[in-house]
């Protein structure tokens, strides 16, 4: 651990945070900017890690390209920074290739719902069972600021120096529409509803869906004349609405508006891989041989 | 075996793919020769003209692709129109004799048969190409009847391997009743246009 | 190591070479494969879908062929044996998580069953254009391994020696097929699986805290763990050290990219395979892969015929290319002459290594067929004349 570089962390004795054996805290201090919503959001993660005792060995973490994209490699789990868009499939590979893997995404709103948008409502439909965990800046951050999917309208980001014309995703109702058994939505004010989410999540099956608001101070606040990252936790605080099963329909995000938040589908659905064993038990009987927890023909 | 050169031609659902890959299996497989199939890949759809190559050797097979057949089986009309002009100066047509109005060139022989009636009368019009398997496998001389019809047996859906070997030997049967020793039969085409009605 | 049982299909078979690669790789012990459809590479993963479930396996047809690699390089990394398959189209597509498995040191096999291009070019029609993009399609330096099968025999061996190589060297390994090969039906001799070797993954014997997922364990080639074992390790398509951390820096970027070559240029002379023909005293030496190289040897047969002395240099392995020996023998030979279904690839690599000494003359053809047998012999005639 660096100790010369400036960083929140430089007075923390590793070995005494609580969430400390859940980090890579030879990789301190991170790379995320003062006042950034993912280290709130990552530390919640890890409580929930903790809460759940679910077994790390057996846990993996895939992420793709941007700033929360960066939660891989600071999470001490097996961990995959993947290619940009593609953690949602690299993730459905591991899942699949050995199904006794607990597997999480957590990456951002313009890698999973931008470039990767297509994976994230196909994994939805065929109801992969990972955790899938999207962190919304409402901005592209790590490249500097450009329109995100997310961007609401009028807001402005560096390639929409005028203010956001075109309408942005709705994306719990895109996840919960497209068959998503689990989705909710919080802001990264909301510590422990969030935690508590991760936790429930965590021992759920199936495609679960959580997006998490998370200012971005730098660019997104900045641009838009909003203030600190303490100022948009205000902002949160003031104008988050929780209503646990609304209809996703209403969950739309205006510039500065209300966000509504809440775990809106909590439902039993059957996996992938359980309608799989399901159908070739039923369609070929004592021949089907479905592949083992630990993967496929692995020998020794 | 010197390199022969064989197409199969007939409309989309007829079998046509099968029909030639027993042929191909009989000789690769069972008869210990060498055999290359390929099957056009186009946008038939069922009912259209289809079509599948054969060159069998008793060397390896370099060249893939047929130039001109040595042996046209043709079960429809148009898959014969498409190909007809292909087949060798001294080549041999097998045809489906209720459906192709074959017209040869001199020097080229014709071999007719009513294979549709024929599955017809076994109960299934679906073998139809099986019967044709048959005759040809009869005609050419090319796979001994037994090294065919075991490849029949492993290439057809299990539970149809009687019938489908019914049909085999009716179409064999029709040879040798037709054309085979003493019977006579249109084997040398002495005028160029045969006609299609028997 | 011997074959799974399960997967082999111990017989003499009719089988077309899409249906003979998949035989292979249920042989090689592939249990995972995700794909994307697309003609002519199609009945591979018709075939592994209708077998899977019968062996363990599991296949997914992803959204497309972005997801379909992406998913194969996460499910390699479980140690479960994994393939993808595709045509020109996608294999454009799947450049992206090619690199992903080259960065990340993935051991993985991605066929191509060559069609005609460029863009959606010739579907249903043989060509073998996607050579150089087997080469050097995906961003940055890497070297890869490809294979080039000229029947559907070979089809199935390929496949098997692809997910060897890639065990071996932890590549992605390419079987470039074409389309004629691919829908070509054939006698295909499946062994015992007694008597099919397979490399198994080299998973490291170090226990967690010691094991470092990129260390050069002198050979170049990293021990692996699988994801779920307990290593909790990380990898990244960053430039990484040892611990598979990123590291921004030009002495990282030169370790862990001379090292991703190097693990494959200093082994080339394993890696490369050819079968040679009468090149002793020839003039002229013809080389090809797959479905060329029968073509090719009608052509050297009808320019023997005209007293032509003609080699013969057969690619099994097309890369590594066999640097070594197009040098030695374009110090003996006046030419070579490389029919292949582009309008110039391998060529190049072969001028390159004759370097002037020799001539490389292309005998192209734009696909959607074979060569004529002339076209090629007419060259060999000319390239002495």
């Amino acid at each position: 651990m660096s100790t010369t570089t400036q960083s929140l962390h430089t007075n923390v004795d590793a070995s005494e945070h609580p969430i400390a054996p859940f980090l890579r805290m030879d990789r301190m201090p991170h790379i995320w900017c003062p006042t950034c919503g993912i280290g709130t959001i990552v530390k919640c993660f890890a409580s929930a890690l903790e809460q759940t005792k679910v077994d790390l060995d057996k846990t993996s973490i895939v992420s793709g390209i941007g700033c929360t994209g960066r939660v891989a490699g600071y999470m001490k789990l097996d961990a995959f920074h993947t290619t940009h868009g593609r953690a949602i499939p690299f993730a459905t590979g591991l899942k699949l290739g050995r199904p006794e893997l607990l597997v999480t995404v957590f990456s951002g709103d313009g890698d999973l719902s931008g470039i990767g948008g297509n994976h994230l409502i196909h994994a939805a439909r065929r109801n992969i069972d990972i955790l899938c965990i999207l962190v919304n800046n409402f901005i592209y951050g790590m490249t500097g600021g450009q329109n995100a999917p997310t961007t609401p309208v009028s807001a402005r980001s560096s390639t929409m120096p005028y203010g956001n014309f075109e309408h942005p995703f709705n994306l719990v109702h895109l996840a919960a529409s497209c068959g998503a058994p689990y989705v909710a939505r919080w802001t990264c004010l909301h510590i422990r509803r969030l935690t508590k989410t991760f936790a429930e999540a965590l021992t759920r099956k199936g495609f679960r869906f959580i997006e998490v608001i998370a200012p971005c101070s730098t660019l997104y606040a900045r641009l838009n004349k909003l203030g600190s990252g303490l100022d948009l936790m205000r902002f949160y605080h003031d104008n988050a609405e929780i209503k646990h099963g609304a209809d996703t329909r209403e969950a739309e995000i205006g510039f500065q508006d209300r966000i509504l938040c809440g775990k809106f589908v909590d439902i039993e659905k059957p996996t992938f891989t359980e309608l799989m064993h399901e159908h070739y038990t039923k369609t070929l009987g004592d021949r089907f041989v479905p592949m083992k927890p630990e993967g496929g023909w692995i020998h020794e | 075996m010197s390199r022969t050169e064989i197409r199969v031609t007939g409309y989309g659902g007829q079998g046509v793919v099968l029909c030639a890959y027993i042929i191909g299996r009989a000789n690769a497989v069972n008869a210990g020769n060498h055999s290359t199939m390929i099957q056009s890949f186009g946008p038939e759809a069922r009912g259209s003209a289809c079509s599948a190559t054969l060159a069998l050797s008793d060397e390896e097979i370099l060249y893939p692709y047929i130039r001109r057949p040595d042996i046209f089986v043709a079960m429809s009309a148009e898959g014969y129109d498409k190909h007809r002009d292909e087949l060798k100066p001294k080549g041999t047509l097998v045809y489906e004799k209720d459906l192709v109005p074959a017209r040869l060139k001199k020097g080229q022989r014709s071999f007719g048969i009513p294979s549709t009636r024929i599955a017809e009368g076994l109960g299934r019009s679906l073998v139809q190409n099986i019967v044709m398997l048959g005759f040809f496998a009869a005609v050419s001389g090319l796979i001994p009847r037994d090294e065919v019809r075991k490849a029949v047996e492993d290439s057809v859906p299990t539970g149809t391997e009687e019938l489908n070997l019914k049909a085999f030997d009716a179409g064999w049967s029709y040879f040798e009743e037709h054309y085979g020793a003493g019977a006579e039969g249109d084997a040398v085409a002495a005028a160029t246009v045969v006609s299609p009605v028997a | 190591m011997k074959a799974d049982p399960a997967g082999v299909l111990t017989g003499v078979h009719y089988l077309d070479g899409d249906f003979a690669c998949g035989e292979g790789a249920m042989a090689a012990g592939c249990r995972f494969v995700a794909g994307y459809p697309i003609t002519p590479s199609t009945e591979v993963v018709e075939r592994i879908s209708r077998r899977f479930p019968m062996m363990g396996g599991t296949f997914i047809q992803m959204e497309d062929e972005l997801a379909s690699m992406a998913a194969v390089v996460g499910a390699a990394w479980t140690g479960t044996k994994s393939m993808t398959v595709t045509s020109g189209p996608g294999f454009s597509l799947m450049m992206e998580n090619i690199g992903l498995g080259a960065m990340m040191e993935t051991p993985c096999v991605v066929v191509n069953v060559q069609r005609g291009g460029p863009s959606t070019g010739l579907p249903t029609m043989a060509g073998q254009a996607d050579m150089m993009q087997a080469r050097w399609g995906s961003h940055g330096d890497y070297e890869p391994i490809a294979l080039s099968p000229r029947s559907p025999q070979e089809a199935f061996d390929f496949t098997i020696d692809a997910f060897n190589l890639a065990e071996q060297y932890r590549v992605p390994v390419f079987v470039m097929m074409d389309e004629c090969v691919g829908h070509m039906t054939e006698k295909v001799v499946i062994p015992p699986a007694e008597e099919i070797e397979i490399v198994p993954r080299k998973l490291t014997e170090k226990p967690p805290g010691e094991y470092l997922p990129y260390q050069n364990n002198g050979n170049k080639v990293p021990e692996f763990a699988r994801a779920g074992d307990g290593y909790r390790f990380h990898t990244t398509g960053l430039t990484h050290d040892e611990r598979g951390y990123p590291e921004m820096s030009e002495e990282c970027q030169e370790k862990n990219v001379s090292r991703l070559l190097e693990k494959i240029r200093g082994s080339a002379d394993k890696i490369t395979r050819f079968v040679e023909n009468e090149t002793d005293g020839a003039d002229v030496v013809v080389l090809s892969y797959g479905i060329t190289a029968r073509v090719a040897r009608m052509g050297i047969d009808l320019a023997r015929k005209k007293g032509v002395k003609v080699g013969e240099i057969r690619l099994e392995v097309v890369w590594p290319f066999p640097e070594k020996r197009i040098r030695e023998l374009s110090k003996k030979v006046k030419a070579f002459v490389v029919p292949e279904i582009n309008y110039g690839q391998m060529v190049l690599e072969v001028e390159r290594c004759a370097a002037g000494r020799a001539g490389a003359i292309l005998v192209p053809h734009a696909g959607g067929g074979v060569h004529d047998p002339e076209s090629i012999s007419s060259a060999i005639l000319g390239a002495v004349k």
